[in-house]
Order: structure tokens, then sequence, then C-alpha cells
């Protein structure tokens, strides 16, 4: 059977005399006969290229929910952006594919300048000095925001906005089981962070809001920063890097540390991941950065030059001391979303965030327009997404409206949990989050709303 | 010594060009320039002033970098030129397993019908992912003899949390409060930050005269505060742990768990499988073992395989088949909750499939075999300048020492890794495992070939005798590198983490 390995039978032999062995079992000795695996592993034998393409075409066919073939409105986290040719083609250059982690900066020098300039556009649209060089997606990094957090306060009580992702929300509170950090879940009143329900809660080191939510909403940074203040907490920042380059950034509304999921700059949808977490915070948290962290230095003969830096802070010096575990991390998106960004430009980024909006508000209008389709949250500004509640069952609508070519967004029943702090209950059922990139024509826009009139009639 | 032209050597060098600094996007910028081209919508687009509140509003946005499409193309690429690859050449560098990545994987995680699908949709309409992550799933439960796995931890790391955080699940579940965690001190580093990140005090365990688990010193340490231990199995010297059935013994007598730390799990393939070990938590590197690119540091995935006893705490949802033949999602009854935002880093999960699906069961044994046999073939004959730490059958790396050399030259082992890039080769991991005295590993991988290794071995061997005789050329190195050595220290003290922190 054909493979990837290059040893010819002959080779073999000889590379077995030269270790004076027989058998290339042999070279498994040390392990206890009664251990090794008998008659082979219980799986199909190996298949020739085109034999597996067939096989993975067959269930890439299965995903009929694929963007590709539904018009996609489907948002709350996960974004269907253009990425061009251009892009595609930079970040699927094999040199940045198939490298491994910058350990030695002299034959890296590629990567590193690329992360020294992620670093920079990450930096700019946080308005933080410092960004991390990634971490896994959004949901890992607002976890290592509140570990960082925690660490700086030495208070175990996080209080954690419900207008944050709420898968995002499960991951910090599952890893909190490790930590022992109190995650105290705020919810939301129009849209905006409730503080006034838990006012009465001391001890509190940590406060950690989006903006936006995933319903879309913007909260009251200004507000939450002064409760930090009163508390003497750390101020943690959600923010989606679209919107970021036209709002006032998190840094410059007091955020200590911003945090946010960089897949809308270049990423594909990808079955959400792999994807891009992203990390900002103030120079006074420097020590505590997770992840890696590029700096410029010079070499030998005063040429700039790049290198990791601050290693102290990471896991393989720390050990059991560090308060990071992060190794691999997403490099590859990093340096996609450089790409992307570049290509994007200081113009072309505003232009997605304003169309983004712009279109997201023309599709909310559109849509209520529909007998029986409502906000859900009337009257409360949204950005990039919007929630709608219509007559039927919100993962009934898209069943229905994927028969009609869209996909109609996500489904509240299916995102939240029972009881999330985030919506109405009586109206959980029903709401659905939308969202139109700067991708959505007006044509597509007219022909969800004309499935949404039939389907829900 | 022979100047045959050999895949790698000193030709994979010649890409790696440019002596001349290449300015960064901000200072390629022109007010004005753009590439960027957005699709006619026919959607009226309005000021931002009359959607959202103004006191939310920047002044202006964001400065990114203006350039031109060329410009971005030709940034980009000069800069792929100055970075190494496996694409370019081979890349020994111990417990990283950098193995060839096989294009198909890449053009298949590339189809429509994979990458552009968004991750919250409907069940009905993602049966191909599904089922694409159960046979994955089951693949990976038959390569380790595990019961069931989860495929959302998105790094090893990511995946030894996860497992640890199973490991506290199992035993809390049975009423037992249980505080310690064995550490071998041959360990990987995020072993011990990920046991201290779940909660558990690290007790780390001696390595013996045989590079073992030294087992006296570990049934000492045993008793029933004890959760478990996490061992890599060939250890990070690149030795198969032999005594593993005692040790595994000795830890579920005392009620503990045994964690497998799947770094190595190339070594193994076919051949033994952690879960007829005694394992029963292990997570895999895709990245390393599945040949996944690695895309300079990351993404990975790290699914974690488990036991039957620990089958019920994995996190969910997961992909399941369902009785009509249909897939769909389940939450293990007493799970740990979402370790991911979504699904796990899918993309990466199609190329491990797709890899796994070319080398079936029987090519996987031939990638440990083939793997063990280029590594012992490597030990034995770069010996006479660097003998093996330990000098006996290693498995998928050979961990060698650069002590006598650097008693006799002042050639350190960081100096021969730096010597090497010139060569064309990059440098093999240096100074780990800590236990081992100017440690340089080398893992070549099963996909390099002899005359490769060969070619690694010439290298090693000129330098060896160059530190003999002339041990400043050494020591100047590397000089044919786009940088020469570059100050860490300075980068640390005077920090330029960004464009606009410089002075």
């Amino acid at each position: 059977m054909p493979d990837y390995m290059p040893h010819t039978d002959l080779e073999v032999e000889a590379m077995l005399a030269f270790l004076d062995l027989e058998s290339i079992d042999q070279l498994f000795d040390a392990i206890p006969k009664a251990l090794q695996v008998v008659g082979g592993l219980a799986m199909a034998e190996g298949a020739p290229e085109p034999d597996v393409t067939a096989e993975m075409e067959r269930l890439a066919r299965a995903n009929t929910g694929a963007a590709s073939r539904l018009v996609c409105f489907a948002g709350a986290g996960a974004y269907d952006h253009e990425v061009p040719p251009v892009v595609r083609a930079l970040a699927g250059r094999g040199e940045f594919v198939t490298a491994y982690t910058p350990y030695q900066p002299e034959v890296a020098q590629g990567m590193l300048q690329a992360i020294f300039e992620f670093q920079t556009l990450i930096s700019r649209l946080y308005g933080l000095p410092i960004s991390n060089a990634s971490l896994y997606d959004g949901a890992a990094s607002v976890t290592e925001a509140v570990n960082l957090a925690v660490a700086s306060s030495k208070r175990q009580r996080v209080l954690l906005s419900t207008g944050v992702h709420p898968t995002w929300r499960s991951v910090v509170k599952t890893f909190a089981k490790g930590t022992g950090h109190d995650i105290v879940e705020v919810g939301l009143s129009d849209g905006r962070t409730d503080f006034t329900a838990v006012s009465g809660l001391d001890d509190v080191g940590t406060v950690v809001v989006p903006q936006s939510s995933y319903l879309g909403t913007l909260d009251d940074l200004a507000a939450a920063r002064a409760l930090c203040d009163q508390l003497g907490a750390v101020l943690v920042v959600v923010a989606d890097p679209i919107l970021a380059s036209v709002l006032k950034s998190p840094g410059a509304m007091g955020a200590d540390v911003a945090v946010g999921e960089g897949q809308a700059l270049g990423t594909s949808l990808s079955f959400g991941g792999p994807y891009l977490g992203l990390f900002a915070c103030t120079a006074a948290q420097v020590r505590r950065l997770p992840g890696r962290l590029v700096g410029e230095t010079l070499d030998e003969e005063g040429r700039r030059a790049y290198v990791t830096t601050l290693r102290a802070r990471e896991q393989d010096i720390r050990r059991e001391k560090a308060t990071s575990n992060v190794c691999s991390n997403q490099t590859l998106m990093a340096v996609t979303a450089a790409i992307q960004l570049g290509w994007l430009g200081t113009q072309g980024l505003a232009e997605v965030a304003i169309r983004s909006i712009s279109s997201t508000r023309y599709l909310a209008e559109q849509v209520t327009d529909v007998e029986g389709v409502e906000l859900l949250l009337p009257g409360v500004a949204t950005a990039r997404d919007v929630a709608v509640v219509t007559p039927i069952a919100g993962d009934e609508l898209l069943e229905r409206l994927a028969g009609e070519g869209f996909l109609g967004g996500v489904a509240l029943s299916a995102l939240t949990e029972e009881g999330d702090g985030s919506v109405d209950p009586s109206l959980r059922e029903r709401a659905v989050v939308m969202s139109a990139t700067e991708r959505r024509t007006a044509a597509e826009v007219a022909g969800l709303v004309a499935a949404i009139a039939k389907v829900t009639r | 010594m022979t100047n045959r032209p050999a895949p790698g050597g000193r030709a994979a060098s010649a890409p790696l060009i440019g002596r001349d600094r290449e300015p960064t996007l901000f200072e390629m910028s022109v007010p004005g320039r753009s590439a960027f081209q957005l699709r006619t919508t026919g959607i009226p687009v309005r000021p931002l002033s009359e959607l959202l509140p103004s006191e939310l509003l920047a002044a202006s946005p964001t400065e990114i970098a203006e350039v031109s499409e060329r410009d971005l193309v030709a940034h980009f690429t000069r800069l792929s030129h100055r970075q190494f690859s496996v694409d370019l050449g081979a890349y020994p560098l111990g417990s990283c397993t950098m193995k060839y990545n096989p294009k198909l994987c890449d053009t298949i995680a590339a189809m429509p019908g994979l990458a552009d699908v968004h991750p919250a949709t409907p069940t009905s309409m993602i049966q191909g992912w599904l089922e694409l992550m159960v046979e994955l799933e089951a693949a990976l439960c038959e390569v380790t003899g595990m019961a069931a796995a989860t495929l959302q931890p998105s790094a090893g790391a990511a995946g030894e949390l996860t497992g640890l955080l199973l490991m506290a699940a199992y035993h809390e579940a049975n009423g037992d409060r249980r505080r310690r965690v064995l550490i071998p001190d041959s360990a990987h580093g995020t072993n011990p930050a990920s046991a201290a990140l779940s909660g558990y005090e690290v007790t780390t365990i001696p390595t013996d005269e045989r590079g073992l688990v030294d087992l006296e010193a570990l049934r000492a340490s045993l008793d029933t505060d004890v959760a478990g231990i996490m061992l890599t199995n060939p250890n990070t010297a690149g030795l198969f742990e032999e005594d593993i059935a005692e040790i595994a013994a000795a830890v579920h007598e005392v009620g503990g768990l045994l964690y497998y730390d799947g770094a190595n799990l190339n070594a193994i393939l076919g051949v033994v499988r952690p879960g007829d070990m005694g394992f029963d938590i292990i997570h895999m590197n895709l990245h390393k073992t599945f040949a996944t690119p690695h895309g300079g540091g990351g993404p990975g995935a790290g699914p974690v395989a488990v036991s039957q006893r620990v089958v019920d705490f994995l996190p969910g949802p997961k992909p399941t088949r369902l009785a009509d033949g249909t897939f769909g999602w389940m939450t293990p009854a007493r799970s740990i909750g979402r370790v991911h935002g979504w699904h796990g880093n899918s993309l990466v999960l199609a190329r491990a499939l797709t890899y796994i699906k070319v080398h079936g069961g029987d090519g996987l044994r031939r990638v440990a075999e083939r793997a063990v046999l280029n590594a012992n073939w490597l030990r034995r004959r770069i010996a006479e300048h660097y003998p093996a730490a330990h000098d006996r059958i290693c498995m998928h790396e050979v961990v060698v020492t650069g002590t006598a050399l650097k008693r006799a030259t002042g050639v350190k082992a960081i100096d021969v890794a730096k010597r090497l890039l010139e060569e064309g080769f990059h440098s093999p991991t240096v100074y780990f495992p800590l236990i081992i005295d100017e440690a340089l590993m080398f893992e070549p991988t099963e996909t390099e070939s002899l005359q490769t290794l060969e070619a690694l071995a010439e290298a090693l061997d000129k330098i060896a005798l160059e530190a003999h005789e002339h041990p400043d050329e050494v020591l100047a190195a590397p000089r044919t590198t786009p940088v020469r050595r570059v100050d860490e220290a300075r980068a640390a003290r005077n920090l330029v983490p960004t464009e606009d922190a410089r002075g």
C-alpha cells in the first residue's frame, strides 16, 4: 500500500543490519510481549488518496447546511465574512503551514515578524499595549482572562455577564472546577449587564462584560469600569474585533484585559475550529500574560530581529507554578488574521464593520415587517447580531428555512441552557439570533424575508 | 565526507535568504492605498451615527496599514522565505514529531462542504461532520485501546487539563477527595502546569539510572491521597517504561488513575496500546502523531480518550450515532461540561481522519516501525561524537549528550544546534529533558529517508570535528541565516511587543 514513508525494503534490511537486528519487531523488545497488539489494529486497511478523497467528499456532501449551499444569516460568535483568494493563497503557504513553534529565531523570522505584526494589530484594535501571539479561541481567551484577573486581584469571585457567548461561559465554568474560581453569572436587562442584582456581593475581583453581547446588544463599559474601581476589581471586556475598529476601544474605556474571538479576521466558519483566541492587556499585567509573546530585538550584527520573549512566564519553565498551561496555540490563524487585516487595511476593516452593522439593522427592519415577527429586545440598539422572535419554535423555523435555501440564524433554544439569565424564558424557545455580514445582498435578505413569511404562516 | 546532494541538507538553507530586514506592514503603509474588494450588496449603508449611540463610537477607525495587494503578496512571500518548515527540510525536533504533512489532508480540510459550515448549524444539516467525528473517535479509541473520546480539546495542554478534570470528577463521584498527582521529573512542562490548574499538588517522581521511573520511589509516594499519575510512554528520554504493568497495578491498588501524555504516541502505533498498558485517560496530539501541520505553533488538536470507568464524565455535547442510523449530539450523564467554545478544532480533526484512512491499521503500525528504525539508525550512526544518554534501543527519538564535547572543546549543545542551522537542518530539541546534561533530542520521524539521515549525520560529524579544530567557528554560528543569534536579554529587558512600542 502506498504511503508517505520513503524506505525501500532493501533500505529497511540495511538499516536493521546496521543495528545488528534481524527483524523490525526486535526494535520493540523492551515492550512486554503480553501487552503488545496481536493481529493488528481492528481498522480498515489503508486506502489510496483518490479513494479517501471520494469518501471524504461523501461526508462533505452530507453537510447540507454548509454556507456554500445555504445563504448564511447565522452569526452569534462565528461569521461568514469575505476571505479573498489572496489571503487564502498567502496563509496557505507551506512555509507557514508546516513550521513549528519559533524556538530557533534565526530560521523563524518569517513567523515571528508576522506574529509581531498580528500583535500590533490586535493591540491597536483593543487599545491596549500588549497582545499575545494567540490562544485557542474566544472561549479559551475568556477562561485565561479570568485566570489572570483572579491571580492579579487575589480574589476568587468573578462576575460574568450573561451577554458573553453562552458556550464560552460554559467553558469558563468547566475550568473553574479545577481552579476553584467562584463564577457568578449576571443577567441582562434590555441587553445590558444588570449589576444591580449582585450589588450586595463583596470579594469580587473580576468583572467580565461583552462588547457586543452574543445578542448584538452593547454594554455600558463606563459603568462597568466604575464598578471595578469601586470594587477594586479587574475589568475584562470580551470584544468583537470587527466592531472594535469603529467603537471606542476596550482600552480607551478602561479595560485591564480585552479578549475575543478572531475567526472573523480571515478564518472560514470551519465548523467551529480552528478559530483564534485574542488576548490583550495593560502593561501592568504583562508578567501574567498567558501564551507566547514576540518581542523585537537585535541580532549580533545589530540587525532588527524578533524572538519569543518573557519566556519565564510559560509552562515549560514555571511548571507547576504556572498560571497557564498553554503551549501550542493558533499561530497560523493569527498570521492569517494579520494577512486579512493587511488586505482590508484601515478603510476596508471599517467598511466591513459599518456594513455588517448597517446590513444587520436592514435585516432586522425587513424581517420584522413579517407578521408575527418581532425583535426580542425592541428599542435596544444592536450591532452585528440581532435576536428576533417568530410565531414558531426557533429550531423548527431553521429547519423550514433550510428547505427554502437559507441558514436563517441560530436558535436560542440550542445555544443557551434553560434558565439562562440572558433571555426572557417565555421567549427563548421562539428566539433566533441573526446576522448579516458585508457579504449579504438585498436580494438575499428579500429572499429570507419571503421565506420566513411563507414558513411561519 | 561526501558532497552528494541529499534531500535536506545545505540545499534546504538556500531559500532562507535576505540579509536586509523586511519592513513591517506598517512601514510599507501609504495613506490612501488599498487592496480590499467587497461584494456589491444593494443594501444602503447608513452612517454609524444613525445606528449606534454616539458615545460608543470612536472618532476615527483603528489604523491598520494601507498597502496594495501586490505589496501584501510580496511582503508575506518574503516573510515565508525567512521561515524553516517541514516542507523545506528535515526538522528532527525531539518530542514534536515534525513528520511530513500530506497535502491531501489540507485539500480535504478546504472542501467547502467541511470548511464553510457554521458551528451552530442544526443537526439535520451537519450529518457529514457528525459522522466524521464519530468515525474519528472510534479510530482513536481503537489505536489507544480506550472506550470513548472527546474531540473538543484544541491542543495537547488543553487535553491534559481536560483529562485531569475527568480524573477529579471520577474521584469526586466516588466521594473521594484526593489532592496529589504524581509526575516524573522527565515530564513535559505542560504536565505539572495542567495539574496545578486542575487543583492538584504535584509530587515529582525521580528517574533511575536506566532512564525509567524509579519504581521504589513511586511505591513510596503512593497512598490514597494520590489521584493518579501522569506518564509519557515512551518517556521523554525516548525509552519505553518497561515496568508499566507494575506501575499500573501499584497506582490502581491505591485507587489512583493513570494518565497517558500522548506526545510520544507515534512510537507505538499498532504495537502496544495505552489502554492495554493500564492507562485510564489519554490525550493525543493530532498535530504530532496524525500529521496535521503545526502552523508555526498551532492549531493543534488534543482529543482525550478514556477507559470505561471514566466515560460518563466526558465533555459534551458529543457527536453520536443514533439508533436510527443518523447522527446527533449527546451529553454524557455526569459530564464535566464543555471544554471548547464549539466542537473542537474541526478542520484539524478532518485532516487527522484523512491521514488515518490513507494509512489504515497496517500503515499506522508501519509508521511506528519506521519512526523507531530511523531514530535507532541515527542513534548508532552519530554515537561516536554524540553518545546516547542511555545506550540501548530507543523508541521514536533519541536523547544524546554533548557533555564530553563540551568538556573537550567548550562547544555546548546549543552551539551544535545553532551550527546545524547552517547545514540546512532544523535544530534538535536542546536541554530537554531537564534531567539529562547537555541534552540534544533528535526525532527524525518516519518520513525522512536514509539519505537525509546520512546527510544529517555527516553534518553532525563535521560540526564535532570543527568543534575540536576551530571551536570559534561553531560558536559563531549561525552566520548564513536571515539573522544571526539574537539578543534575547535585550528583548525581555526592553520589551517591544508591537510596532507602536518601538522607541
